[in-house]
């Protein structure tokens, strides 16, 4: 366990350096950045299909990607615990 | 020793970074339509691939709809954690490598669709038009390139947690990769071609998404290592 510890820290660590590197940068996510290249390459491109439904703005995108987050951690949590339940049966 | 490796990369990219922000799936009606549906048509039979790979896994033993739903939540949680890189932009793991270790990479295919459908609908994030294009890059080129690492790596003997590293690594790049060469062919530049076009888009990720890719790794190999731990406990998967 202590070597998962360690890759958990490691991880994080690799997440945390950069905020530290850049100081002036908001990390943002810019998908943008890809549709600027598009419309460099090709001037006159025009999407010809628009989400069905875009959230309103930070604050609810980042509702829903934590929801997304909370969801999936539950189900991992829920799995852990099974597991571990039945590996301490299995062992006595 | 492989900590030393681990460790040894990780200096390694944070040396090399530079600043330009990172893209991620093909955002809605960003592809041109034919090649929108000539990814939806390959990608097709992959997604009936892997649900036949999924009823047979389940067929065999019905334990392994729990197994399932942990490789399906792993890359849901992964998807959605965008994470600074070194380039001072941010851009998120894909989460398929723990799965495709389990069931097979046609069975990412399906648990990556769903991904990809969830943030599609409700967060504007990838669309539906490039849904077959992005399932492709994420859901079937990356988790077939891992499995060629991790049958591979397997062959020669390498312990499953330190394998998990190395196939999370390939299944992010390879995805990111493909990205930027479904984006050349549909955007070849006037004057160097798809060639010129696939360095540029290559050029906007390749660095950020490196980054991401060893964090990916550690995180899957700690899953491995987790589940190796619980072997016997674990009823319909071993590591294929």
């Amino acid at each position: 366990m202590k070597k998962n510890i360690t890759l958990f820290l490691l991880a994080a660590a690799i997440a945390i350096i950069p905020l530290f590197m850049w100081q002036d940068s908001e990390f943002g996510g810019a998908d943008g950045l890809a549709e600027e290249k598009i419309t460099a390459i090709q001037t006159d491109y025009k999407p010809w299909a628009t989400p069905i439904f875009e959230p309103p703005g930070g604050e609810t995108e980042s509702l829903l990607f934590s929801l997304q987050a909370a969801i999936g951690a539950g189900v991992i949590g829920y799995v852990i615990g099974t597991i571990r339940t039945r590996s301490k049966r299995e062992k006595s | 020793m492989n900590k030393l490796i681990i460790l040894l990369l990780a200096v390694f990219f944070w040396l090399n970074s530079y600043t330009e922000p990172a893209a991620m799936h093909i955002m809605e009606g960003f592809l041109p339509i034919g090649w929108a549906v000539f990814w939806w048509i390959v990608t097709i039979p992959f997604f009936l691939w892997g649900l036949k790979t999924l009823k047979k896994a389940v067929d065999e033993n019905p334990e392994a709809k729990l197994m399932i739903g942990f490789a399906g939540a792993f890359a849901f949680v992964l998807s959605a954690l965008k994470i600074p890189s070194v380039t001072g932009s941010s851009s998120h793991p894909v989460g398929t490598a723990l799965g495709t270790m389990m069931f097979g990479p046609a069975a990412m295919t399906v648990l990556g669709m769903i991904v990809l459908l969830f943030q599609a609908l409700l967060l504007a994030h990838g669309g539906i038009t490039t849904l077959g294009a992005n399932a492709f890059s994420m859901a079937v080129a990356g988790p077939f390139a891992a499995y060629a690492v991790y049958r591979m790596l397997k062959k020669a003997g390498m312990k499953a947690g330190t394998n998990a590293f190395f196939t999370a690594f390939v299944a992010n790049i390879v995805t990111y990769t493909v990205t930027s060469l479904q984006l050349a062919l549909a955007f070849p530049s006037e004057t160097g071609g798809v060639y010129a076009s696939f360095l540029e888009f290559a050029g906007i990720f390749a660095v950020t998404q490196v980054s991401l890719a060893v964090c990916e790794g550690l995180l899957t190999a700690a899953a491995v290592n987790w589940l190796e731990k619980h072997r016997t406990s674990l009823k319909g998967v071993h590591f294929s």
